[in-house]
């Protein structure tokens, strides 16, 4: 099976397994192409002398990354040595409550995988894997293998995600737990790191990674390349090798081939290493990758069913009333937790699966479709990635702005010890926005749902013209308007 | 297909959009009341989790908790009230918005409180109604827009 951005990568450019230095040319020494031809429609925010420059120099990337792994140092030394309280504890709120702010309702819907390029998890491990701690080396650590094959998927990281998903109540609630994740995430991306080739964690294990990946094809910033043409021509292909400018691309993909963001963690370490500026950071419609065909997969498709039925649970667990619930997703390890895991996973692996199925085999029954059943599972289940990203903006919509304001106390007595740095220490709990958020939530799940709608319309158009086209998406969106609903139900009924 | 046909078809359905959202309702007939409630709090939940009113109701909520300090924060309304183990507190209020509100512990009370939450109805639920209906909608208005921008193209 393909991967989206990897099309082609291993016929084309070979089995580098080294991330910097096979080609030391610069770019004076290359012979000279025919100029770029324009990006289509996109416009290349690299055309932009100011946002060239930051976004070529590693400076500005390495400053935010440090400031990033600042606050994650912070959040795992209060989570470890700060108030056992919860919503007292800066570890807690500056992890689920404020970056999760940002990541979901600004980095996620406009910047895709944005946050993979500065998030701070992966830094140390490639430093070592470097050895350096701005342009990389070619003397860095490890040992530099490639990653085994039959896990060259994201089955890992949905597992990831299903197994923090069924402890969250825990784990988004005790400090030290918290702590102790955020360090288990670390320590396993440094060994990681020193074991295989490139961003192997962040591109494999990681679960957050997974789910940014997924809904990063909605974003309306992409890095493609300007001219095929240009790319087939440059034997080196140092964006995927590395060169002198910089590492080979960290995220094992190929520029050339790049069709979807799902993988591409806009690093930027292709723009600095094209020899030939042949790589733009386009601004796009909203949702362009769903439009491509290419590289569809199962386990993105099961990705989607595990987020959006991840969202469905926390906004009951999180947000409902029901008591019982909230504490037999507490209390880990007793048979209440285990009947309530054992339910949480069968709903979204099984019971939302299941439920779409029928409705994509309806639907081909009803369009007489000759594609595999599988197959149609596949396409049509990433009508559900727009409605996903919304159900979990939805989600955090009510959850933040009722818990934004434990943030004031926190970083004026981060350990609990008494200070008041920013004399906010008194500053009591206090929800935002309760008589709009409601409104906001149903306004977005309407987005969401009009999204998907449209997305499993132009999914069917794909095999079907018009009228068989709406027959075969019409159960489809019938599911998905159960789902909206649901969601409807639990967060504004 | 013009595209003054297309931006003539979406307009139509914007406006459509706009009578689902805000088109008034038939009123309801129920005459406000006094109603009073006692609701327990413990570990992480209200007992009864849901309270149901009338829209102009004036509600008076006696808060009793049955193991620590705990707090009843009513969303939209921005009044709470705090009770102490063994004690009852009251909080009192009209209930003149319609709509779902949560209700909130305000007071610290153990690993799980800010997911201490309860629900409170007054009234008819519109905005569910009309989110629904105009969930309909606009999913068929955007599947139609989506065709009638194929045909032009």
């Amino acid at each position: 099976m393909t991967e989206p951005g990897v099309v082609g990568s291993e016929r084309t450019v070979g089995t580098a397994s080294g991330g910097v230095g096979s080609s030391g040319r610069r770019r004076a020494d290359l012979p000279q192409l025919p100029p770029a031809l324009p990006t289509g429609n996109a416009l290349d925010l690299l055309r932009w002398p100011v946002l060239n420059t930051v976004l070529r120099s590693r400076w500005p990337q390495l400053l935010v990354r440090v400031a990033a792994l600042a606050g994650f140092l912070i959040a795992v030394l209060t989570g470890l040595l700060g108030t056992p309280v919860g919503n007292h504890n800066l570890g807690i709120v500056l992890v689920w409550i404020a970056w999760w702010t940002i990541m979901m309702l600004v980095a996620l819907p406009f910047f895709g995988r944005g946050w993979c390029s500065i998030c701070p998890i992966p830094m140390p491990g490639e430093w070592l894997q470097h050895g350096a701690l701005l342009t990389p080396r070619r003397n860095g650590a490890g040992l530099k293998k490639a990653w085994p094959a039959r896990f060259k998927n994201i089955w890992l990281q949905n597992g990831a995600f299903s197994a923090v998903a069924v402890c969250s109540a825990v784990v988004l609630t005790q400090p030290r737990i918290t702590a102790v994740v955020l360090l288990a995430f670390l320590f396993v991306a440094i060994g990681t790191s020193l074991v295989y080739e490139r961003r192997a964690f962040c591109r494999y294990l990681c679960p957050v990674g997974g789910f940014i990946g997924l809904y990063s094809q909605l974003a309306p910033v992409a890095i493609r390349v300007k001219n095929k043409a240009t790319c087939v021509a440059h034997t080196e292909k140092s964006c995927y090798r590395g060169s002198a400018d910089g590492a080979g691309c960290p995220w094992m993909l190929y520029p050339g081939a790049l069709a979807k963001n799902t993988y591409c963690g806009m690093c930027m370490e292709c723009v600095r290493t094209c020899p030939h500026d042949n790589i733009a950071v386009t601004l796009r419609p909203f949702g362009a990758d769903l439009r491509s065909p290419a590289g569809r997969r199962l386990d993105e498709a099961f990705k989607g069913f595990i987020m959006l039925g991840a969202a469905m649970v926390y906004s009951a667990v999180m947000l409902g009333p029901w008591g019982d619930l909230k504490m037999a997703a507490y209390d880990i390890g007793s048979a209440r937790w285990f009947a309530y895991a054992f339910a949480v996973l069968v709903f979204i692996n099984g019971v939302l699966p299941g439920l779409f199925l029928a409705a994509v085999s309806a639907g081909r029954a009803l369009a007489g479709s000759t594609q595999t059943v599988k197959r149609s599972f596949i396409a049509f289940s990433y009508a559900l990635v727009p409605l996903g990203l919304m159900a979990w903006i939805a989600f955090s919509l009510s959850f933040v702005f009722a818990s934004i304001s434990y943030l004031w106390p926190t970083m004026s007595d981060p350990f609990g010890v008494g200070w008041n740095l920013f004399g906010t220490v008194h500053a009591s709990w206090q929800p935002y926005l309760t008589r709009s958020v409601p409104t906001l939530q149903a306004l977005v799940l309407v987005a969401g749902f009009t999204w998907s709608a449209v997305t499993a319309h132009r999914i069917a158009g794909e095999e079907h013209e018009q009228r068989a086209a709406l027959l075969q998406a019409a159960p489809v969106i019938v599911c998905c308007f159960l789902f909206t609903a649901s969601l409807m139900g639990l967060l504004i009924a | 297909m013009k595209r003054s046909r297309v931006v003539t078809t979406a307009l139509v359905l914007a406006l459509g959009a706009g009578v689902i959202a805000v088109a008034p309702l038939p009123g309801a007939t129920a005459k406000p009341a006094n109603r009073h409630f006692r609701v327990e709090a413990s570990s992480f939940k209200y007992i009864p989790a849901t309270i149901r009113v009338n829209a102009g109701d004036h509600v008076t909520i006696d808060l009793v908790s049955t193991d620590v300090v705990h707090g009843l924060y009513v969303d939209g309304y921005d009044v709470s009230v705090t009770a102490d183990p063994g004690r009852t507190a009251s909080l009192s209020f009209v209930a003149n918005r319609t709509g779902m509100f949560r209700l909130r512990c305000s007071v610290t009370c153990g690993a799980m409180h800010p997911f201490m939450i309860g629900k409170l109805h007054v009234g008819r639920n519109e905005l569910l109604w009309r989110a629904l209906v105009l969930t309909l909608f606009a999913g068929l208005a955007g599947i139609l827009l989506a065709r009638v921008r194929e045909v032009r193209q």
